[in-house]
């Protein structure tokens, strides 16, 4: 690892003061993501500030919804019951990552800005883009069963990580931020950007721009979160699904649709949610809105099987989140959120 | 056990290194105060088995991948590997090292005694640290919940079975 310099931080104001001007500089919250990467060469920043001990800890409410402060840990936002009865995606999205360990140090600020787990982009002596501006992509002609299959470009097929920043997109929620230029709030949809020719930029954050609290508005109807790993649990995404579905008594008022797994930020779906608006919900609707949300998918050489996994698990969220059919676990666990097995399906021994 | 007397110290909020990036870190362990001249860069599993020797908590991988290393920081499990020991400073650390009272085994050893719940013992202190941050005081876990809970906690040898028996018996003591 680099050295750096370590600077703690006294309010947010001074923490932006202390990254903003040096082009290096970075902040730290749990430093699961940063930390990993700092040790792999990947990110070497010249000083860190740590904004761990701010007071951005708070879940507080907010007209009808709640403001999640940046600094909460992925353990206590998915315990909170006002999240576990409103917005049970957030818990199971955050419960379905990473492991126990990692949620307590994890912060909701720092989840949707960690980096791709792109094994290329993980090992300085490859060819990546992101990593290296102008160096190549090695995923493009490499391994990519794990990569893209909307929104890449020649230059990245890499997918962004968090099971969060899914639901967070489903339910547009609104990130609150303090920088250079003062404060502002970014609809979550446009927190994260595709690769285009630029890759090495991930968000549409400005350097030393601090997110303070994502907020979640209103919502009163149901929402899901479902995803398929390679492993029971501790496995990132092979694709993901959060659902958003408010209803006008048997038909479909508004649906919000989002896939991980597939593409450089939380994939909306706006031809699906489209087509299940004032309709009654059914399997064959479903599968209608699966069929339009991958008619513009373009596989690699080895993710195609990613379509029909992402179709199928589009229908079988859709299902669930609508009653049709039962949750495979209580509500807001990850027990409710894990397919193809779970941690647990194994054979109790005595 | 950690005793929250000695937990409380001074944090300076405005600390900053030095251009040799050394700081002065001050880690509570065990309940004991430890202070230390450490580089910006020392992760807190560095700081334990090279600094201090305390080396019960593990390396397997340095990437929070396989739990090896799990502490406890104020009470909570936590990866000693992707913490930076001046990020410890104020928090009340418990390693392996401090889980039993004396001579007397923490519960949850004495279990993983009993249901031979090792083979090579190397992911052993991780385990522990892992279960026993929530083991007491909350209700009873089924067996599908504990293994969710601790998938975080990898064993190359998969004393799985034994790990999940000692851990069902001992949260009924
Ligand atoms: C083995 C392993 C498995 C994992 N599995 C999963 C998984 O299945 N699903 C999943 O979603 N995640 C997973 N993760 C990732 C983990 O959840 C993230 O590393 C974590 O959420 C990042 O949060 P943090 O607070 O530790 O961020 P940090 O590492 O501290 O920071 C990450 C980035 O965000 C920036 N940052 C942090 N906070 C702010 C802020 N408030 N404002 C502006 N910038 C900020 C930092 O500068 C840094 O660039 C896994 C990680 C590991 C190591
Ligand atoms: S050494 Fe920390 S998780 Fe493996
Ligand atoms: S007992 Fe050998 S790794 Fe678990």
């Amino acid at each position: 690892m680099h050295p750096f310099q370590y600077q703690r931080a006294t309010s947010t104001a001074q923490a932006v003061a202390a990254v903003a001007p040096e082009p290096g500089a970075t902040f730290i919250a749990g430093g699961t993501s940063h930390l990993d990467l700092m040790k792999e060469d990947v990110h070497r920043p010249s000083r860190l500030v740590d904004i761990s001990l701010l007071p951005l800890k708070q879940i507080t409410a907010l007209a009808g919804g709640l403001r999640l402060g940046a600094g909460v840990s992925n353990t206590a936002a998915a315990a909170h019951p006002e999240i576990q009865r409103r917005y049970p995606v957030v818990s199971e999205a955050l419960l379905t990552g990473a492991s126990t360990q990692i949620r307590n140090a994890a912060t909701l600020g720092g989840n949707p800005l960690q980096r791709t787990r792109c094994p290329y982009f993980r090992d300085p002596a490859q060819p990546c883009n992101k990593r290296a501006p102008g160096s190549g992509c090695a995923a493009l002609g490499g391994i990519n069963r794990g990569h893209a299959l909307f929104g890449a470009s020649d230059a990245c097929v890499a997918i962004h990580p968090s099971d969060l920043a899914v639901a967070l997109a489903a339910l547009d929620a609104v990130v609150q931020t303090t920088g250079p230029r003062g404060p502002r709030a970014i609809p979550f949809p446009e927190l994260h950007r595709l690769p285009g020719a630029t890759p090495q930029v991930d968000t549409t954050l400005a350097h030393g721009e601090l997110i303070t609290a994502i907020d979640l508005p209103a919502f009163a109807g149901r929402s899901h979160y479902l995803k398929v790993r390679d492993r029971a649990s501790y496995a990132f995404a092979l694709v993901s699904c959060a659902v958003a579905l408010e209803m006008d008594g048997e038909h479909v008022r508004r649906a919000r649709l989002a896939l991980g797994g597939v593409a450089h930020k939380p994939w909306r779906l706006p031809a699906a949610e489209a087509l299940l608006v004032g309709e009654k919900p059914s399997e064959k609707l479903f599968r209608a809105a699966a069929d339009a949300a991958f008619a513009d998918a373009r596989p690699l050489e080895h993710n195609a099987y990613k379509i029909p996994l992402g179709r199928n698990l589009l229908v079988q969220a859709l299902l669930e989140t609508s009653g049709l059919q039962a949750l495979a676990g209580p509500a807001g666990t990850a027990f409710a959120a894990s397919v193809g097995g779970l941690a647990g399906t194994f054979p109790a021994p005595y | 056990m950690m005793n929250p007397a000695n937990q409380t110290q001074f944090i300076d909020q405005g600390l900053a290194s030095d251009p040799t990036n050394r700081l002065p870190v001050t880690l509570t362990i065990n309940g004991q105060a430890y202070p230390l001249q450490l580089e910006s860069r020392v992760a807190l599993l560095d700081a334990l088995r090279e600094n201090l020797h305390l080396t019960g908590t593990k390396k397997g991988c340095d990437h929070g991948q396989c739990g090896g290393c799990t502490v406890h920081i104020d009470g909570q499990s936590a990866l000693a590997c992707l913490t930076l020991a001046v990020m410890s400073e104020g928090k009340a650390i418990t390693t392996i090292e401090g889980l039993a009272q004396g001579e007397t085994l923490h519960p949850l050893q004495a279990a993983f005694i009993r249901h031979d719940a090792l083979q090579c013992g190397y992911c052993t202190p991780g385990q522990l640290m892992a279960a026993s941050a929530w083991l007491s005081g909350q209700p009873p876990r089924t067996a599908a919940e504990i293994q969710e809970a601790m998938s975080g906690n990898l064993c190359r040898c998969a004393a799985y079975p034994n790990i999940l028996a000692a851990i069902l018996e001992a949260q009924g003591a």
